[in-house]
């Protein structure tokens, strides 16, 4: 693990560009590195994401799989390294990330819905606010959004009321109703009941079925294998192996992802 | 985090990327620094500019903001605000303890309270709606006149108390909001232990709820400073008699400004450390960064 970086910086999408085809990749990591303090979270991650392709992070607790995500989203800054998203670099600090988080929607495990609102209202919020949409198309498009998720007829329950596996799916409608391009979701089944799980990963199922493009984390390795394009193994703040779900869950070859698939029943 | 991974830390140095990110930040934090002073100076500027050449400009000077005067009423208005700052710290410590009891007697449970909720009850519902200033002339001048056995005639303690008897219903009901915003989970956690209902209130739900309530606390405190002041209507030599005594030589009102300056010295440090105090707590809250 003594590698040091690499001395040169990591190339910019536009320098990228010349020459080569358009790049394919949706979004694209160059050497992210992310400390708090002391305690150095990610320090040299490369990753890549397709359109429509499913990304699938894995990683002992504490391995950096949710601060990669809030990353992403701008929720965090970055020591260093470069985010390329849609083809501009969003850790230029001069990039408006309100604009840039607008067109990602994130989930997160603890749900996160907005107490003091409806259902509807929580879906609606940013349409109306951010997408400058009119209140009565947000709210049929919110309702489309809901139909989608199969919570139609909870559109003015309080969160409060619902399951947690309602309220999760509430607020995957709510990430997913301007369309966002990219779609993050940090262990979005770590806080529900077993039997709750289910129905938040056959929407996650769905949705892919669908082409939405996805970076997720998660525990739950027979739902990686089903749906995942490429699955990362995050270790000590970088990706230790990556490869299709049959490579790194069927067949890993380090010993770490050895060590910890083995560590977890599934 | 494993011992490699400090490794790389030390190993690691900034990307030119990163350095020319650094350095724009470092730029614009610069230029706003540099906009909010040029900004703060103008008005400033403007005000006192406005103020020093309105017309009748020297008569105020004159009036409330002689030197002189000033210099003349000081060590009068400092020996009253020692007062001041006197009956604040006893008047304080009374208060925590009244109100303290009345909002855990108001979140008693079941039956066998209800005197006392009652009780509790009526007592800050008075006490909010009755004038500060009404319950300083009733106890102030009827307290003394009644000369009770055992209790002092001095305007002094009947000022005092009625400071006491008044803010305590404030201060209560801010413990009481305190109380009750602790989880109910923490409660049967406590008592699933087998910590009796004063045990847990005692270790587990007033920990919690002070550590909430420090911040409206303290700007109750400071409401306090100033309105000890109010005790002068009485007679007694606080820092706002002694000026207004000083005033009366010679209709000059430069002790009033003084007394106000010594006020604010007091109250202006108590509000930063709330404000960075609630700062602090407000991190973990909503706020943050983004």
């Amino acid at each position: 693990m003594n590698t040091p970086r690499r001395s040169s910086p990591p190339l910019r999408s536009s320098e990228q560009r010349r020459g080569d085809p358009v790049p394919t990749e949706l979004l694209r990591l160059d050497g992210v590195r992310k400390s708090f303090g002391d305690n150095v979270v990610l320090s040299d991650v490369d990753l890549t994401v397709e359109p429509g392709q499913c990304v699938v992070l894995i990683g002992a607790s504490g391995s950096g799989k949710s601060t990669l995500l809030r990353c992403v989203n701008l929720l965090e800054v970055v020591d260093d390294g470069v985010i390329t998203f849609d083809g501009r670099d969003i850790t230029d600090p001069r990039v408006d990330g309100d604009e840039i988080r607008s067109r990602m929607g994130m989930v997160f495990q603890a749900y996160n819905l907005f107490p003091h609102l409806d259902v509807i209202g929580n879906v609606t919020l940013a349409l109306r606010l951010v997408h400058g949409v009119k209140a009565d198309e947000a709210r049929s498009r919110g309702l489309a959004m809901l139909e989608r998720v199969g919570l139609a007829e909870k559109a003015t329950a309080r969160p409060d009321d619902l399951s947690g596996g309602q309220q999760q799916r509430v607020a995957i409608a709510r990430a997913l109703v301007a369309n966002p391009r990219l779609m993050l979701l940090d262990e979005v089944t770590s806080a529900l009941d077993p039997e709750l799980v289910g129905e938040v990963l056959d929407l996650l199922t769905e949705l892919k079925g669908e082409g939405v493009t996805m970076l997720l984390n998660t525990h739950e390795m027979g739902f990686a294998r089903d749906v995942a394009d490429r699955v990362c193994f995050l270790h000590d703040g970088r990706i230790h192996e990556q490869g299709t779900p049959d490579q790194v869950i069927g067949d890993p070859q380090q010993e770490r992802t050895r060590a910890f698939l083995s560590r977890i029943r599934y | 985090m494993p011992p490699e991974a400090g490794q790389v830390d030390t190993a690691w140095q900034p990307s030119d990327v990163q350095r020319d990110r650094d350095e724009w930040r470092r730029r614009r934090t610069l230029r706003s620094a540099a906009i909010a002073a040029g900004s703060t100076l103008l008005l400033l500027g403007a005000i006192g500019g406005a103020v020093v050449s309105s017309p009748g400009w020297e008569r105020v000077q004159e009036t409330y903001f002689s030197w002189d005067k000033a210099v003349s009423s000081f060590p009068a208005v400092l020996d009253g605000l020692w007062l001041n700052i006197r009956v604040m710290v006893v008047c304080w410590i009374l208060i925590l303890l009244l109100s303290l009891t009345v909002a855990v007697v108001r979140t008693l449970r079941g039956p066998v309270a209800f005197p006392l909720r009652l009780l509790g009850t009526a007592y800050v519902d008075v006490f909010r709606g009755l004038p500060l200033l009404l319950v300083i002339f009733l106890l102030g001048f009827g307290g003394p006149a009644l000369s009770l056995q055992g209790l002092p005639t001095s305007p002094l303690f009947w000022g005092g108390t009625a400071l006491v008897l008044s803010y305590s219903a404030y201060v209560a009901e801010v413990f009481r909001a305190g109380i009750e915003s602790v989880h109910p989970s923490q409660r049967l956690a406590g008592r699933s232990l087998g910590l009796s209902y004063g045990q847990t209130l005692r270790h587990v739900v007033l920990p919690q709820a002070w550590r909430r309530v420090i911040p409206p606390l303290m700007n109750d405190l400071v409401s306090l400073q100033k309105d000890s002041g109010l005790i002068a209507v009485l007679g007694v030599s606080d820092a706002i008699r002694k000026a207004q005594i000083e005033t009366a030589l010679d209709f000059n009102y430069t002790p009033y400004v003084v007394a106000g300056v010594l006020f604010c010295c007091l109250t202006i440090p108590m509000a930063r450390l709330t404000d960075r105090y609630a700062r602090k707590k407000g991190y973990h809250g909503a706020g943050g960064t983004l």
